[in-house]
């Protein structure tokens, strides 16, 4: 596509970063099929191609508003659109530049913003966000949180890292339980390295990316004694955690100090279903025959993985339903559903829908956001792989 | 940075002098506010569909929920002439959405809804803005499926797609869309909302459906129709095969057809456009073939089995380096990605393409690629290929650059020395993507004087007032004179005392 970006934006990094992801669309209009979004409101603005097109006419200079503003608000970052896009444009980092240089315009939603400012003040820091959680369980709004009995890791030579998560840690601890001891049986020693709780995705998506590079430069550093010990991996049960992990190479790739270490830390991270695909699960869990897996944004679409925790789930014995428009969206995509409830509600009520026209007895998903997202207006459980499956080490 | 080229002002006829800040009050009691964009940054994204080369701001973009929105908007724009563009996906590549700088853009995504499927009958009756592949989705519960699948069939909408009456790879066996319309519901320009067609196949009187079906948004507004669905076919099986000159590709291609076998679809892609989509979907292609053949082949298992014979043997006698079959239902769904996929993939190799669209008989393939390679090096910009090769539907792709000054000229230089090409092999310069503001000149090279006074006068007898999408698809004879491919005898246009349109 012909652009006309200002020589200045040119001359920086971001500006030829952005130049370059918008030539190579070629508004063609596949990726609007797709979008979640413009499926909801038949807006040429609502799908990616109209996105890209606003920012691009941002980036040239043009007439600014909160208009475009909304627009990109209103956009999951559910990054359908670059597995759709045969061209290979890279929507997820563009949409990354748009947002960051249209806050530097100063046009924000005042709304929105002190939503996001207690958001990045909250959820990134157990200790804090702790206590509200249980003020909300108390009152009925979130569900209670399980207790979880702490497993005794042995010391094994096969290390690996797990991270684990903010929200998650608070809400459900069980997940990176069931992990633990599953890895555990396979003889894995999983190191939690506690003061890194968050892995700076919400920072980082919510206009914070200074305070997301200290996150994230602060994990390097407590990961990186570990992997000069020998870490195999670092495994994420989160898949909005793994995308982001999985990031940091690109995100810190002009920094001197952290490029390599970063790019180490990428490389080495995986979504637990990639660690643990060639092994042979079975069974935890008797009381469900049939599952529905609801594959997160940041796993199909950010991390392109794709049929292999069926293919885990399949192997285990459950028998694995399929269901309508498995592409989409749920709505939760991080912060999202917080910050555009409309939508966010909308998306919900059709993917659950869509699920339960396949009757399956449990919902499954890969990323705490989708979990708890669903779990609120699902009449069956909803819950993270892991802890349907159990290790059987032959 | 705005090209001045799309339409001159005298083709369009916009009578009004309306102002774009009035539109909201004209329109308030048809639609929502929040359903009527007026602000140039709004309507920026709205000002081209996928031909992207000539951009225009409408005066501005409505998003009607419902048919009666529809209506009345039609009634408010004939009282006020302002004349409609209808949009649909906006993926057309000839310009048909491009909007009019004086009228209303009318976007008729939200018209989505698939109301009946009707699987004793096998028919599917659906709103203007269904996507084509939605409607297949919706029918394969019943074993039933949609024909006509334009490659862009996962984004563009059946109100397009009769619009244009698009083809797709399943055309050759099954006809194009015009042959998989049962019923078309238009709201012509009094705002009358008007059935044609029937559950019949075939209707007394004038075929009214298949003027409408190709006539690019210039009589009507379709808002319903009814479309055939077929039976899945028993069994289906795809063959991929490779060659190391295009030439040989091209004469499989008709011996094939000439063998009496009738594919379900026969594609062919050159190198770069294999390299391209074999990036983006790892289908499996041979990247260092010269060209491939992919060869859809449907029925029962034992007819299919002489047709895999057939075309076995007739690629491998025109020298096929590789001849095989995909192994299953995903490998053949995937082998098709890669070729619905092709357009866009270009989009790694150049940031901007052309896509021409020329027909020729197909016996002078191999004569016409050639051709075309000879152009291509004459001008000075690549060219890669995707044809639909059974019915000698060409797709050149022309890649340039348009933030450097000059390649689009170049561009449409190549693109109109190939349709022109086309033309004087006894082919034709649209096969599918219809005329838009793209291919206005070529008219002129494929018809007389006469012939496009006639289309004017089939335009004029629905729309008097030329307000659906003016200046598209049909020359002005002042257009012609200046492109030079008229006869003017003695500097004198021929009827000269007929309105110049
Ligand atoms: C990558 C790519 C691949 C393509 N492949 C093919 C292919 O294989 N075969 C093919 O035939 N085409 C192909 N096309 C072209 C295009 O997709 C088709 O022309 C398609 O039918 C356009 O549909 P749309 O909904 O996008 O219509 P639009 O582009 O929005 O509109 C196209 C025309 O239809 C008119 N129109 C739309 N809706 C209505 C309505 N309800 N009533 C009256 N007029 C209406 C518009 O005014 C315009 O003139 C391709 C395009 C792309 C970008
Ligand atoms: S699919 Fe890709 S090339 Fe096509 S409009 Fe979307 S982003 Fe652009
Ligand atoms: S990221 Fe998701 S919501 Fe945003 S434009 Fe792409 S597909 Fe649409």
């Amino acid at each position: 596509m012909q652009t006309n970006l200002p020589k200045e934006l040119l001359a920086t990094t971001t500006g030829e970063r952005a130049d370059e992801i918008l030539r190579k669309c070629v508004h063609c209009g596949f990726c609007n099929a797709t979008c979640p979004t413009h499926q909801v409101t038949g807006d040429e603005l609502d799908g990616p191609r109209g996105r890209i097109y606003l920012i691009k006419e941002m980036l040239e200079g043009n007439i600014t508003t909160s208009a475009t503003l909304d627009h990109l608000d209103q956009c999951l970052t559910c990054l359908n659109c670059e597995t759709t896009c045969p061209s290979g444009v890279n929507y997820g980092e563009l949409v990354e530049i748009g947002r960051e240089h249209i806050e530097a315009k100063n046009i924000q939603n005042k709304i929105t913003h002190i939503k996001r400012q207690l958001i990045c003040a909250t959820f990134p820091y157990p200790k804090r966000f702790k206590p509200l959680y249980s003020i909300a369980s108390l009152l009925g709004l979130a569900p209670k949180r399980k207790s979880i009995v702490a497993i005794k890791t042995a010391t094994y030579s096969k290390k690996v890292i797990l991270l684990d998560g903010c929200v998650q840690s608070v809400t459900n601890p069980e997940i990176n339980h069931a992990l633990k001891t599953l890895l555990d049986q396979c003889s894995i020693q999983a190191i939690s390295v506690k003061a890194a709780h968050c892995c700076g995705a919400i920072h980082h998506h919510n206009g914070a990316p200074e305070k997301a590079l200290a996150i994230i430069k602060n994990n390097i550093d407590l990961w990186w004694p570990h992997i000069e010990n020998g870490c195999e991996a670092i495994i994420m049960t989160a898949s909005g955690c793994g995308l982001t992990v999985k990031d940091y190479a690109r995100i810190l790739k002009h920094d001197k100090e952290y490029a390599q270490k970063a790019q180490r830390i990428s490389q080495l991270t995986q979504d637990a279903c990639e660690f643990f695909a060639s092994f042979k699960f079975i069974k935890n869990n008797a009381t469900y025959k049939s599952v529905a897996f609801h594959p997160p944004c940041t796993l199909q679409h950010g991390q392109r993985i794709n049929n292999v925790v069926e293919k885990l789930l399949a192997s285990a014995g459950f028998e694995c339903v399929d269901f309508t428009d498995k592409h989409l969206c749920c709505g939760s995509a991080g912060t999202y559903s917080l910050l555009q409830p409309a939508l966010a509600t909308q998306l919900k009520t059709n993917k659950i829908y869509q699920i339960m026209q396949a009757k399956p007895d449990v919902i499954a998903t890969a990323n705490i956001g989708c979990l708890i997202h669903l779990q609120k207006d699902s009449s069956i459980p909803v819950k993270h792989w892991l802890e349907l499956v159990d290790i059987q080490i032959s | 940075m705005y090209s001045q080229k799309s339409l001159n002002t005298d083709e369009i006829h916009h009578k009004h002098m309306l102002d774009r800040s009035e539109i909201p009050a004209l329109f308030s009691s048809c639609l929502p506010k929040a359903c009527i964009f007026t602000s140039i940054e709004k309507l920026r994204p709205y000002e081209c569909d996928a031909y992207t080369a000539y951009r225009s701001l409408p005066l501005a973009v409505l998003l009607p929920e419902t048919k009666q929105q529809v209506i009345d908007i039609v009634k408010t724009c004939q009282k006020y002439q302002l004349p409609i563009v209808t949009r649909g996906a906006g993926t057309g590549l000839s310009g048909g959405a491009h909007p009019i700088e004086n009228g209303i853009l009318l976007n008729l995504s939200k018209l989505n809804q698939i109301y009946e499927i009707n699987h004793e009958l096998q028919y599917a009756r659906v709103g203007p803005g269904v996507r084509n592949l939605a409607i297949s989705e919706a029918a394969s519960t019943y074993d039933l499926y949609y024909a006509p699948d334009p490659s862009s069939q996962i984004a563009c909408t059946i109100g397009g797609n009769i619009a244009e009456n698009s083809g797709g790879v399943h055309c050759l066996k099954y006809g194009l869309t015009v042959h998989n319309i049962l019923e078309i519901t238009f709201v012509n320009i009094d705002g009358e909302v008007i059935t044609v067609g029937s559950e019949c196949y075939e209707n007394p009187g004038y075929d009214l459906l298949a003027l409408l079906t190709g006539s690019e948004g210039m009589l009507a507004i379709m808002i319903q129709a009814k479309v055939k669905l077929l039976p899945k076919p028993a069994n289906k099986e795809v063959i991929l095969a490779a060659f190391n000159r295009i030439e040989d590709a091209g004469e499989a291609v008709a011996n094939i057809i000439a063998s009496g076998v009738i594919p379900a679809g026969l594609e062919m892609m050159d190198q770069a456009v294999i390299q391209a989509t074999e990036n983006f979907c790892q289908a499996g292609y041979p990247t260092d073939a010269a060209a491939i053949l992919l060869c859809e082949l449907d029925g029962f298992d034992e007819a299919l089995q002489w047709e895999i014979q057939q075309v076995t043997q007739q690629c491998n006698q025109c020298h096929a380096t590789s001849v095989r079959k995909a192994n299953n239902a995903q490998e053949q769904e995937l082998f098709w990605k890669g070729r619905k996929s092709a357009f866009p993939a270009i989009g790694q190799l150049a940031p901007d393409y052309l896509c021409m669209d020329g027909t020729i008989p197909r016996q002078h393939l191999a004569h016409v690629l050639g051709e075309i390679s000879n152009i291509s090096e004459r001008i000075g910009l690549p060219v890669a290929n995707v044809f639909h090769a059974g019915d000698g539907n060409l797709h050149p792709l022309i890649m340039y650059d348009a933030n450097n000054a000059g390649e689009l000229d170049k561009a449409e230089e190549i693109g109109s020395q190939i349709l022109e090409l086309c033309v004087s092999v006894g082919g034709t310069i649209t096969g599918e993507h219809g005329v838009g503001i793209e291919k206005l000149n070529q008219m002129c090279v494929q018809f007389n004087s006469q012939e496009l006074i006639q289309f004017e006068q089939v335009k004029l007898a629905f729309d008097p007032e030329r307000l659906f999408n003016p200046g598209k698809a049909i020359p002005t004879l002042q257009r012609c004179a200046e492109f030079g491919a008229m006869h003017v005898h003695a500097g004198e246009l021929p009827f000269k005392d007929i309105p110049r349109f």
